[in-house]
């Protein structure tokens, strides 16, 4: 029992990491609204950050900076930076992602009127009967 | 195994591998500055050549069995980002080359059809922002370097199939869905790479490769492992992961599909390739089972289903787009089957199919043009009234198939080889089967095209939107026959890859 929550309590980043990773992919999945599709986008990408970020850090080490040359440095504990800086990459990709989602959503709003998934599929339904029907293509205009 | 490494001196020929990345990427601000629509296709149109010369002479240097590699910045890895060019990437950029320089040409005319004259010099830097990403992703041997380099194509891709609203409103969701799973995908693909910089602290190819196989059976990286299939499955469009796929090649602009539908999933499978040889220990029994499980009834179910619903699609573009998938099934199984031959089935199919679906792709887009309408009833009777386009989509229809004489049977012939040298004889009658299925699909259009009268009479489209239709349409034949650029270069990068 105590070996057990020493095992949950030791790896508490990464079930952080889990419940929140799982969460946002659960709300892009379930939720019809394109905006919580993004929401939960974003958050299952800080998920990740947090990850990274978690996999990084020493336990009771400082920043990683070269501190007095004279000194011994070599008993000093430092984090990885590595990982935060690779993460640092991702934030903004992540940034750009949801930008770009947003700015399609605006799109998708001025097109349908709307940014419900079902709804968005109904009316496609209606087009394509129509066009079907007329055979003429594809142009809403 | 002759692989020497050229590092340090000035001769140009070292800094190929990035300048080959390095060229659509400077070229493409300097588009947004000019703000001109002639320039800019000029300028892009320039940079993709620049792009195939160099990718070319990229071909030539690592024909032989050598490596390149250029160290960024000139730190050393494991620190520092290394590119490393060696046949198997190489003949993928030059694929990817020529086809966005042969898009490129399509481009000028047939794109005031598709997008607003406003949007144009926009559309031309996305689409080099595009290509940078995927040549980066093709020329890195930083396992996060690929991640960033495939967002760069992936959002990219995402603007230029959204830009199909022009014409249809339904590429705005279908942008926005390949927007959802394509970012899923990658961070998949990130939650891998952060297993495999857990257990071996490296992000270097070879020198996680040397520290994955000294680790021996690891559950962190097996999860890694898993992540990364999962994330390039998205990517690449792997059987139950497409739905994205035929909604994005259907309501892209024809220049887009063209452009994805030859290179976007070679690449992811490429990178797929890359993590299972370069990176992890291929002859693991994890991957092993998990190829032969997982993958391999995939690539079959894909092969075989794709190319069913296929045949009753009446959209053209949807009916390609599911014979992208049923093709993009050929060479997960050639992967799948974890032998030589397999592999280099795959690597050939990859480009051969690269120029069958891009020649039918654009000269649908020719069609498109003259009939404003994609579905296979505004054919009838353009075999007399287009005969060239109408040629071009017969010889690509005629590779797709895999017909003795054109670039797709020497692909099936191989893959054919490498499922029976394995003793999958099931599989190589499903081989067959699907082959089969995609004689049905293609001879409907075929039939429609030549044996059913008009009601309407076209011309036939100019000679710029011909040029390049027909290139990629000899490229078919050409591949049909003279193998040395594929046949041989795979050979070289299966090699390289089973060392």
């Amino acid at each position: 029992m105590d070996s057990n929550f020493s095992f949950i309590y030791g790896h508490l980043p990464y079930w952080l990491f889990i419940i929140l990773m799982l969460s946002g992919l659960f709300i892009v999945v379930s939720r019809g609204n394109l905006i919580k599709k993004i929401v939960g986008l974003n958050i299952f990408q800080t998920s990740v950050f947090m990850f990274y970020i978690s996999i990084g850090k020493m336990k009771g080490g400082t920043a990683p900076i070269l501190l007095d040359k004279s000194a011994d440095d070599s008993a000093v504990i430092y984090s990885n930076p590595l990982p935060h800086v690779l993460i640092l990459t991702a934030i903004v990709v992540g940034i750009a992602t949801t930008a770009l989602g947003l700015a399609l959503i605006i799109k998708i709003r001025e097109e349908y009127d709307t940014v419900e998934e079902d709804d968005i599929q109904k009316m496609d339904q209606k087009d394509l009967k129509k066009y079907n029907r007329n055979n003429v293509l594809e142009t809403n205009s | 195994m002759a692989s020497e490494i050229k590092q340090g001196t000035l001769e140009l020929v070292n800094h190929l591998p990035i300048l080959q990345v390095i060229t659509p990427m400077l070229i493409a601000p300097i588009l947004v500055v000019l703000n001109n629509k002639t320039l800019s296709w000029l300028l892009s149109f320039v940079g993709t050549l620049a792009c195939l010369f160099i990718s070319i002479l990229l071909v030539q240097a690592v024909s032989d069995g050598s490596v390149l590699t250029y160290y960024l910045g000139g730190w050393i890895p494991p620190i520092g980002i290394e590119y490393r060019i060696d046949a198997a990437n190489a003949i993928l950029l030059f694929l990817i080359s020529i086809i966005s320089a042969i898009v490129l040409i399509f481009s000028y005319s047939s794109l005031y059809a598709e997008i607003p004259e406003e949007k144009h010099t926009l559309f031309y830097s996305c689409f080099l922002l595009c290509l940078t990403g995927l040549l980066g992703v093709v020329a890195t041997a930083d396992i996060f370097n690929v991640f960033v380099f495939l967002e760069i194509s992936s959002l990219s891709t995402y603007v230029l199939v959204a830009q199909g609203a022009f014409l249809d409103r339904r590429a705005l969701s279908a942008s926005f869905n390949y927007l959802i799973m394509g970012t899923i995908g990658a961070t998949f693909f990130v939650i891998g790479i952060g297993y495999i910089y857990m257990a071996t602290g490296s992000l270097n190819m070879i020198d996680i490769a040397e520290r994955v196989s000294q680790l021996g059976d690891n559950r962190t990286i097996q999860a890694g492992f898993a992540f990364i299939v999962v994330g390039m499955g998205l990517k690449l469009a792997m059987v139950p992961l497409h739905v994205w796929l035929p909604n994005a090649y259907t309501f892209a602009p024809t220049v887009v599909t063209c452009f994805l539908a030859a290179t976007a999933t070679k690449v992811a499978l490429y990178v797929l390739i890359r993590f299972v040889f370069s990176v992890f220990n291929y002859e693991d029994n994890f991957v092993n089972e998990l190829f032969f499980l997982l993958l391999m009834p995939l690539a079959v179910i894909a092969m075989i289903a794709a190319s069913v619903i296929a045949i009753f699609k009446q959209n053209l573009k949807k009916l390609l787009a599911y014979s992208s998938l049923a093709q993009i099934g050929y060479m997960l199984l050639g992967l799948s089957l974890m032998s030589q031959k397999g592999l280099a089935s795959s690597l050939v199919h990859m480009v051969n199919h690269g120029f069958t679906k891009a020649a039918l792709f654009m000269s649908l887009g020719a069609f498109m043009l003259n009939t404003k309408n994609v579905y296979i009833k505004s054919l009838r009777g353009l075999g007399k009234s287009m005969p060239f386009t109408s040629g071009a989509f017969v010889i690509g229809g005629l590779s797709l198939i895999g017909v003795p004489g054109t670039a797709g049977f020497i692909s099936k012939w191989l893959l054919l080889e490498a499922a029976l040298e394995t003793g999958y004889w099931l599989v190589a009658v499903l081989i067959i089967a699907s082959s089969l299925f995609a004689v049905i699909y293609i001879w409907k259009i075929i039939e429609v095209l030549y044996f059913s009268d008009s009601s309407e009479s076209y011309s036939e489209v100019g000679a710029l939107i011909l040029m390049p239709i027909w290139i990629l349409a000899l490229f078919c034949i050409f591949l049909g026959i003279n193998t040395s650029l594929t046949v041989d270069v795979a050979n070289m990068a299966t090699e390289i890859l089973f060392k």
